[in-house]
């Protein structure tokens, strides 16, 4: 990203624009909602554990909303769930971030055509950013979402907001 | 350990032909003894309390549509099940003595209603305020009958009857795909 670039000679000063440093910033450390829907929420672990190891991104997961950054829908939302969702959403701090993983999340899943239950697509309710494909995505996949979210963080505007 | 037809007699013997109706063994695997909804809870009783049958476990109750009523199709084509019955079946096991069986009740429709057994076997709480939830099928004497999975706010609509159709939107919410 180049924030280290201009760099000066005798060291402890850094010179860069404003919206460099606060993009950096925010996309350093992701903090995300500990929260799980269903299978999907197993690869979502998985990808924290140390295998995959999500904390070497900045990104670990939070206990409350009003601590979190992003929030990753890993599952099936049922309407019954759609709302306490929409509600964890809005308890989050702005900037915010939606990450959609897996089909169920995306669109219904296996249950978009007979789910009486299921709610066909997060972004019915809340604003997605990013969505991962998958049934359940690999944490590869996931963490490529991830990847895809910070590239997209570090292009925002402090005029415009794009995320 | 006691057959299905054994179970039969005895209960026949006990109760009578209003309250033990037939015996039904043209399924596969249990042979399903017909019982009268209003006394399946006196049945239940005697299952678990006799020296002999000591049913003294409820593996499952489930609530099942049979859609054998008549089909009626409105103006929009929307096929609706008019008639015919719900049922509700019971599967029981005694741990002691080591036989199974299983019980059916069918109740009409338009009014299905079936005695609880919630307070013989504490497990049928929860299935039957999901027999209730899915089909509609009310527990006379249950003590919380109350929907179990779907929203409190979800109406009278029972999502597993065969003639179900989504409702467009739930809490402005849209529900098609
Ligand atoms: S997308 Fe697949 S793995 Fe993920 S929650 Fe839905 S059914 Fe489970």
């Amino acid at each position: 990203m180049g924030l280290l670039d201009k760099e000066f000679n005798d060291g402890n000063i850094v010179i860069t624009k404003t919206e460099d440093l606060l993009n950096w910033a925010r996309l350093s450390s992701l903090w995300q909602l500990t929260f799980g829907l269903a299978c999907c929420a197993i690869e979502m672990m998985a990808a924290s554990a140390s295998h995959y190891d999500l904390d070497r991104f900045g990104i670990m997961p939070r206990p409350s909303p009003r601590q979190a950054d992003v929030i990753i829908v890993s599952g099936t939302v049922t309407l019954k769930m759609a709302s306490r969702v929409k509600r964890l959403y809005e308890q989050m701090p702005d900037p915010k971030y939606v990450v959609s993983m897996g089909s169920c999340s995306n669109s219904g899943g296996p249950y978009w055509n007979y789910g009486y239950h299921v709610l066909k697509g997060v972004d019915r309710v809340i604003p997605v950013d990013v969505f991962v494909p998958g049934c359940p995505p690999r944490p590869e996949a996931l963490i490529e979402g991830l990847l895809k979210l910070q590239e997209k963080i570090r292009h925002e505007k402090l005029t415009k907001q794009t995320a | 350990m006691k057959t299905s037809e054994e179970i039969y007699n005895i209960l026949k013997e006990k109760f009578g032909e209003e309250v033990i109706l037939n015996l039904n063994t043209t399924e596969p695997i249990d042979a399903i003894i017909e019982v009268n909804p209003s006394k399946i809870n006196e049945v239940s009783k005697f299952l678990r309390d006799s020296e002999e049958l000591k049913f003294d476990t409820l593996m499952l109750l489930s609530g099942v549509d049979d859609a054998n009523g008549t089909k009626v199709k409105d103006e929009n084509e929307i096929e609706t099940i008019q008639g015919g019955t719900l049922s509700v079946y019971y599967h029981c096991h005694s741990m002691e003595i080591g036989h199974k069986v299983a019980l059916r009740v069918a109740t009409p429709r338009e009014n299905p209603q079936v005695q609880t057994v919630e307070r013989i076997w504490r497990t049928a709480d929860w299935h039957e305020r999901e027999a209730f939830d899915m089909f509609g099928i009310k527990f006379l004497n249950h003590h919380d009958l109350r929907r179990i999975l779907m929203p409190d706010d979800w109406g009278e609509r029972y999502p597993l009857r065969k003639d179900y159709v989504d409702p467009e939107y739930y809490n402005g919410i849209k529900i098609p795909y």
